[in-house]
Formats: structure tokens, sequence, C-alpha cells
């Protein structure tokens, strides 16, 4: 029975098939309670097994070759990315590992995975309405009564009127608890907008989203209007006044702020890459 | 938009990351395809007389983003490694902390394999 158990554990050469530690993992069946001690142990980590990365060009876009072996995602689908751009930063994501592959630095393997498999089986609409839950709350629009409201005012309010302006929408801050009232004109403009993107780059967007908790910063990510350090910044206003307030610890805020814009710019630099081809599309069509 | 700064600054710094990375694989930065690919696509879009030029600011704003993306995951490794890195401690170091020392069983324990 041990031995049985062992095995569950045992990732070895299914690295290529089993998940690479996406935000979806696909579930382990659940160990016995004699397997306690073992329940909580995070899976070994595999070693670098490769010395190559290179990139080839397949039927279906791009794939990465680690070695001689082809990159397969966590449902053994080959992996292809439309965008060479895209495909090379992959491609330095798993060369940059050293001797163990951490795969929770690897965001952007992580989003392509994600893109292609689809765990969580949504379609369009369903990313789409995704991303609006957050409007409602978005982090851009719910003031603090009281201290911060200043520093809120300087810094949100020319992305708020930006916003207002690109897209038509007419809201203002609020203080209450629930924020804003948002008008429905404005949920179909915003939803429209971002149904003029891909699959993939709506994979890319909802992931900011999540990351930033705001449509707005995240709008703006896309269409240029702000860095990624600058989004993430907006993003974590309060917590940088009450750090700049109260002192910063670094294994804490720095570490999570580090990890905040990696993720935003994966997101970002994906969205990106996976939009350009778009373009592509519809001139060929045009002609 | 002007926070963006000159490319040759954001190429710097990406060349600076791609270094760092190159590291890893002991092999010079200027063998690795994301070199080549960002030295071919920073001179096709070179600095010209029009500043307002949209591709060209896509395109900064894509590698700047990139360094972005570098720095951070680099930033946030280095962080990991120095302060959560260590795991956790075993038993016998938690019963050292407070000047305990597990019992020696000659038998083993009966619960455990």
């Amino acid at each position: 029975m041990w031995r049985s158990c062992l095995q569950l554990w045992d990732w070895g050469p299914r690295l290529l098939k089993w998940p690479l530690g996406g935000p979806i993992c696909s579930v382990v069946p659940g160990p016995i309670p004699q397997l306690r001690a073992r329940a909580y142990a995070p899976p070994k980590e595999r070693k670098r097994f490769y010395q190559n990365v290179s990139i080839t060009q397949g039927e279906g876009g791009f794939e990465i070759n680690l070695d001689h072996r082809k990159l397969k995602t966590p449902q053994a689908k080959l992996f292809t990315v439309p965008s060479e751009a895209l495909a090379t930063a992959v491609a330095m994501e798993w060369d940059s590992q050293q001797d163990t592959i951490k795969f929770y630095t690897m965001h952007l393997t992580t989003l392509c995975n994600t893109s292609l498999d689809n765990p969580t089986q949504r379609n369009k609409d369903q990313l789409i309405q995704a991303a609006m839950k957050f409007l409602d709350t978005d982090t851009i629009w719910v003031e603090e009564p009281e201290t911060l409201v200043e520093l809120q005012k300087n810094e949100w309010d020319p992305i708020i009127e930006w916003a207002e302006k690109r897209y038509g929408m007419e809201i203002g801050a609020s203080t209450s608890i629930m924020g804003p009232s948002i008008p429905a004109k404005t949920y179909e403009t915003l939803a429209s907008h971002l149904a003029s993107y891909n699959m993939w780059a709506l994979q890319g967007i909802e992931f900011v989203v999540a990351q930033l908790k705001s449509l707005v910063l995240t709008l703006g990510l896309m269409d240029l209007r702000l860095t990624v350090e600058q989004a993430v910044l907006l993003s974590r206003l309060e917590e940088e006044y009450q750090v700049q307030k109260w002192g910063n610890i670094e294994w804490a805020h720095d570490y999570e702020l580090q990890e905040l814009q990696a993720r935003a710019a994966a997101g970002t630099l994906f969205v990106h890459l996976c939009s350009e081809s778009t373009t592509v599309k519809h001139k060929l069509l045009r002609e | 938009m002007t926070a963006l700064g000159s490319p040759a600054r954001t190429l710097r710094g990406l060349l600076r990351e791609l270094r760092h990375l190159s590291a890893a694989t002991g092999r010079p930065y200027r063998d690795t395809a994301a070199y080549r690919y960002l030295m071919k696509a920073f001179r096709a879009h070179q600095v010209t007389s029009e500043k307002l030029c949209r591709a060209q600011h896509e395109l900064h704003f894509q590698a700047a983003t990139y360094l972005c993306l570098l720095r951070s995951v680099r930033e946030h490794m280095a962080l990991h490694q120095e302060f959560h890195g260590k795991g956790e401690r075993s038993v016998e170091e938690s019963a050292g902390l407070v000047g305990l020392q597990l019992p020696r069983q000659p038998g083993g324990k009966g619960c455990e394999p």
C-alpha cells in the first residue's frame, strides 16, 4: 500500500504531461488519512533536464524544443504560440531556470498553457463577464473617506478622466463601501470593447484584471496609457501610502510588489503579443 | 507616456537582464535567440525624426514591459531565496529551539513507518 501511494508522488518522466504548476493545477486524488505526514509535502522539484531551448515553426505556430523534445502543455497538447516574440520570451523563461525548474516564476508559460488548455472551459463571454465583475468594485474609484483621499484624488483622477473620455463612461469616485453605481451603457461599451480581443488576449486581460483588481487600470495598460510599474503603483496606492507612513517590510511588501509586477507585466506582454496577430489577419481580409 | 524613458535605456536594461539570465547556462548572452530578436526589433524600429510613430511607441512599450517582467521575476526570486527559501525547520530543530530533545526509542515509534 505504501509503495503504490509513493508512486503517486513520483513526478519523474511525466513532467511534460503533468501540471506545470500554473494557476490551476490538475487535481491529484486526495491521500488517505494515514498519509497525513506526506499530504502537505510539495511535489518534488524538477531538476533542469535539458541543455538547450530552441524555437521551431510548426503548422499551428511556433513551438518550443527542450533539447530534442517538444514542449507540451499540462494536458499533453503540443505547445504552440501564434507569435514569434512570445515564443522567444517563453524559451527565455525555460532557458533561465538554474538547477531546478521554478514554475511559479514562469508566468508567460503558465498563461500560454492556460490559453491552450482552457482548463476551466470558459468561452469568450464568460471571460468577459469575469473581467467585468471587477468593474463594480474597481480599485480605482473606491475612495477612502479621510486621510488617503488627497493622494487618491491626485493619482487616480487622471486615469478616471482618461477612461471616461476614451470609453465614453460617466462614473465618479465614491466613498461608500459598495462603490459607485455603474450605468448600463458603460457595461455595454466596455463589454463590446473587450469582445474585440481574441480568446488568448482575453485570458491575459482577465489575468491582469484579477491581479490588479481593477478593470480600468488594465484598460490603461492595454491602451499604453500606463506603464506596468505605474499601474501596479496605482493598484497598491493605499499600501504604498501605509508603507511610507509606517515603514517597509522587505520580505512582505517588496516580495508582494515584485510578484505583482511580474504577473502584471507577463499578462500585459501576453495580451499585446497575442493581439498583434489579429491586426495582421484583419489586413489580409480587407485585401 | 513619457514615463517610458528613452529606448536606449530600455535596451540597456534588457541586455543587462539577459546577461543575468545567461549566467544560468554559461553561454554568452549574445548567442541567445532573445538577444537576436531584440536587436533585430530595435534596429528595425529605430527612433526616427517622427516622434509620433505609434507602432514604434507600441514596440518600446512592449520592450519596457518585458524588461519589467524580467527584472521583477529576478527580484522576486532573490527575495524568495533570501527570506522564504529555507523551508520549515525539522522536528529536531524545533525541539532544540526550546531546549528539548526528541526521545530516543530503541524499538522505533509505533505510529510512523
